[in-house]
């Protein structure tokens, strides 16, 4: 029983994770950006979820869809403010811009945690399920809410898959994080490709935000966590890889799983930063990764 | 979200004021210094920023009535960022610049605790309206020419404790026919003298413990502890919570956990925490040194009203005495006649105080716990509410009780034949 328990939490936390670390993922795969405001934008709509079910009687179904809503405004601003000024500044050297954006979106970040606890407190908020109620599944008593979260990052993932492999914006996605330069020759404009790329990651990461509210809670505490473990997923699974971050998700979600069940809750993340470490050492480009 | 844009309200109200005192009273030469308080809290954590509401409320109050012997009390107000060296460098900036008469301090017992050599170095009365550490009346204890600055201006540990036990053995015993229970509680300083004595008078109170659980205030995922706790089979969960709150509670009721959980748990004593958990807190059992209607002395109804007119929440437990404090600190100053810091230690040590939640007395130097709060009746107690509907039920003691117990449809009790 103990097992099973093990398998059905480690899958919901692990499908959270992938998407998560999803979009996280595409952006450097296509443009090269590491978005360490990453946690902050997910916090985001879990907090707008949270404030316009609960504050503004708007029930859970609108609250959530408008942390969604709320979660890609956030990219998208993100996007504008932070990531594309750097990218097109004159003063800044050209192989110095992965540096600047990446410390430019760290700071985004730590305003963004810093804005939400003054506002909303440090306090974590959850949204009410969409549905609620737990199944028993071979004595496991496991909430709706999980297997609903297991079921919606799947969807998604699939979708995603779809629209990269069958559709001609997607196409053109991939052909960007292989060679934007031959992109670019066959006229494609790069900057609609992006807005694309972050408008995808503000939807993913504002979805991931609302269902970990649901799930485990969020708040302005755990903004630097989501973001480190997003980034070592990534790494982890190889940087710009989607498949990698998705077998990496799973990795990271079972060892921390099984960490909590079978060794102490309080030493979770400690077996997964250590197998970052040995993956890194050994195989620096990641699980999958290309380069 | 309310309370921080209502936080402006204070300081409007205090400019009208001094704008209504410069108008109609100018037979003074000139206003008497005004007795500055200061006031370092968490102000981005439930738990602490009732006390910065609480201290600028009580402050209003006093000054609306015509300050204390003709002056006014002045709050100024500090974040700590619940970070221990933010507390101590707005300390150093309360005494050497802006040169408060005391200051009251954090819910947090790792930052008291870091606070309290400071009052020694700079000769500068700390209370704290929130912390519990047994290890903050302890150093005053044990070294009173140095740290007789600092006053625990809240219940201790062990006393919290003991009131969890009296409870379960009233009613969780009595009247529900528990005989087991599992101890969780967060680690930090101020559950390790909680967990000894709950370790030691649970079973002295009839329920025995099955397993004793310290977790990480940054866990977030409390399946596994709830799967450990369950595989125990134990009647309930005594809870030593406060820094984390929201989310073992949510899911709790969202994985329906069939075991009741009752003891401390901080920010279930203010009622943005049903907010906060979407009413997931319904069933929980929590011991609070107040609740916002019961009167355990005349001032507590007209506090908890005052204070959720304000802020649109109720006070969390550290609101009550925060409040307290700033009263007895005004006191001390005028029965000083100065703000000599030995002299307010002094007079600190004489409070007689019917405060917002019982008779505010400090334990003496030869007591175990100097400078600490006077548990026990005539003093200080606790009572026990459970959170019903979006209301705080107080069910303990029986002789205030205003309800029934209620548990959601996923709690199993035990049977009554089972436990003869």
């Amino acid at each position: 029983m103990l097992a099973l328990q093990i398998l059905i939490d480690g899958f919901a936390i692990s499908a959270l994770y992938g998407l998560g670390a999803i979009g996280f993922t595409l952006i450097f795969g296509v443009s090269g950006v590491l978005n360490l405001s990453h946690g902050g934008i997910m916090v985001i709509a879990a907090i707008a979820a949270w404030a316009i079910a609960g504050d503004l009687h708007a029930g859970t179904y609108i609250g959530s869809a408008a942390g969604v809503l709320i979660g890609l405004i956030a990219a998208l601003v993100t996007y504008g403010l932070v990531v594309r000024p750097i990218q097109r500044s004159r003063a800044i050297p050209r192989d110095e811009t992965e540096i600047f954006v990446l410390t430019g979106t760290l700071l985004w970040g730590i305003m963004i945690q810093e804005a939400v606890a003054y506002f909303f407190t440090d306090n974590p908020v959850t949204v009410v399920p969409l549905i609620s109620g737990v199944a028993t599944i071979g004595g496991v008593r496991v909430p709706y809410n999980e297997i609903m979260i297991a079921a919606i990052c799947w969807s998604v993932i699939g979708l995603l898959w779809l629209l990269v492999n069958r559709t001609r914006a997607g196409r053109a996605l991939l052909a960007a994080s292989i060679n934007p330069r031959g992109l670019t020759l066959l006229g494609f404009e790069l900057s609609s490709i992006y807005l694309l790329v972050w408008t995808i990651y503000g939807v993913l990461a504002g979805l991931a935000g609302v269902l970990l509210a649901t799930f485990l809670g969020a708040g302005s505490a755990n903004i630097g966590q989501l973001t480190a473990s997003a980034f070592s997923i990534v790494v982890l699974g190889g940087l710009g890889s989607v498949s990698g971050s998705l077998l990496a998700a799973y990795v990271v979600g079972y060892l921390e799983t099984l960490t909590a069940y079978l060794v102490a809750p309080t030493l979770r993340t400690i077996p997964s930063l250590l197998l970052l470490v040995i993956v890194v050492y050994l195989r620096p480009q990641g699980l999958l990764g290309r380069r | 979200m309310s309370q921080r844009f209502l936080a402006g309200a204070p300081f409007a109200a205090l400019l009208g004021l001094a704008a209504g005192t410069a108008l109609v009273a100018p037979a003074w030469a000139a206003d008497p210094e005004p007795i500055r308080i200061g006031v370092i809290a968490e102000n981005q954590a439930i738990g602490g920023v009732a006390i910065t509401n609480a201290a600028h409320l009580a402050a209003d109050e006093l000054n609306a009535k015509g300050g204390v012997g003709g002056r006014k009390i002045e709050i100024i107000e500090y974040d700590d960022h619940s970070s221990s060296a933010d507390a101590v460098r707005a300390f150093q900036r309360a005494v050497n610049q802006d040169h408060v008469a005391a200051v009251i301090a954090s819910y947090i017992s790792e930052v008291v605790l870091a606070l309290e050599p400071w009052a020694a170095r700079l000769k500068t009365p700390l209370i704290t309206p929130g912390a519990a550490s047994n290890e903050i009346s302890r150093a005053v204890h044990d070294d009173y020419a140095r740290n007789k600055y600092t006053f625990h201006g809240y219940l201790t540990s062990s006393f919290l404790a003991q009131a969890v036990c009296d409870f379960s053995h009233d009613i969780l015993v009595g009247k529900l026919h528990m005989t087991s229970t599992v101890v969780m509680s967060e680690d930090a300083a101020w559950t390790t003298p909680l967990d000894d004595t709950s370790l030691q008078c649970l079973p002295e109170a009839g329920l025995k413990v099955l397993d004793h659980i310290r977790f990480s205030p940054d866990t977030t995922d409390f399946t596994p502890l709830f799967n450990q706790i369950e595989a125990k089979h134990p009647d309930v969960i005594t809870t030593g919570i406060s820094h984390v709150g929201v989310q073992p509670t949510v899911q709790w009721a969202s994985q329906q956990v069939p075991i009741p959980m009752a003891g401390i748990s901080s920010q279930a004593t203010t009622t943005s925490f049903w907010r906060d958990t979407n009413g997931a807190a319904q069933g929980v059992l929590v011991d609070e040194n107040a609740a916002p209607d019961v009167a355990v002395t005349p001032k507590t109804i007209p506090f908890a009203t005052a204070y959720a007119k304000r802020f649109g929440i109720t006070p969390g437990y550290a609101g009550y005495s925060a409040a307290d404090d700033v009263n007895i600190i005004a006191e001390a100053v005028q029965r000083a006649g100065s703000t000599d810091a030995d002299k307010l230690v002094e007079e600190l040590e004489k409070t007689d105080y019917v405060g917002t939640y019982g008779k505010v007395a400090f334990y003496g130097r030869n007591d175990q716990y100097t400078h600490a709060l006077k548990y026990g009746p005539g003093y200080i107690t606790t009572l026990v509410v459970q959170w019903q509907d979006g209301k705080q039920v107080t069910l303990w003691p029986e002789n205030i009780a205003n309800g029934k117990l209620t548990f959601p449809s996923f709690i199993k009790l035990p049977q009554p034949h089972a436990a003869q």
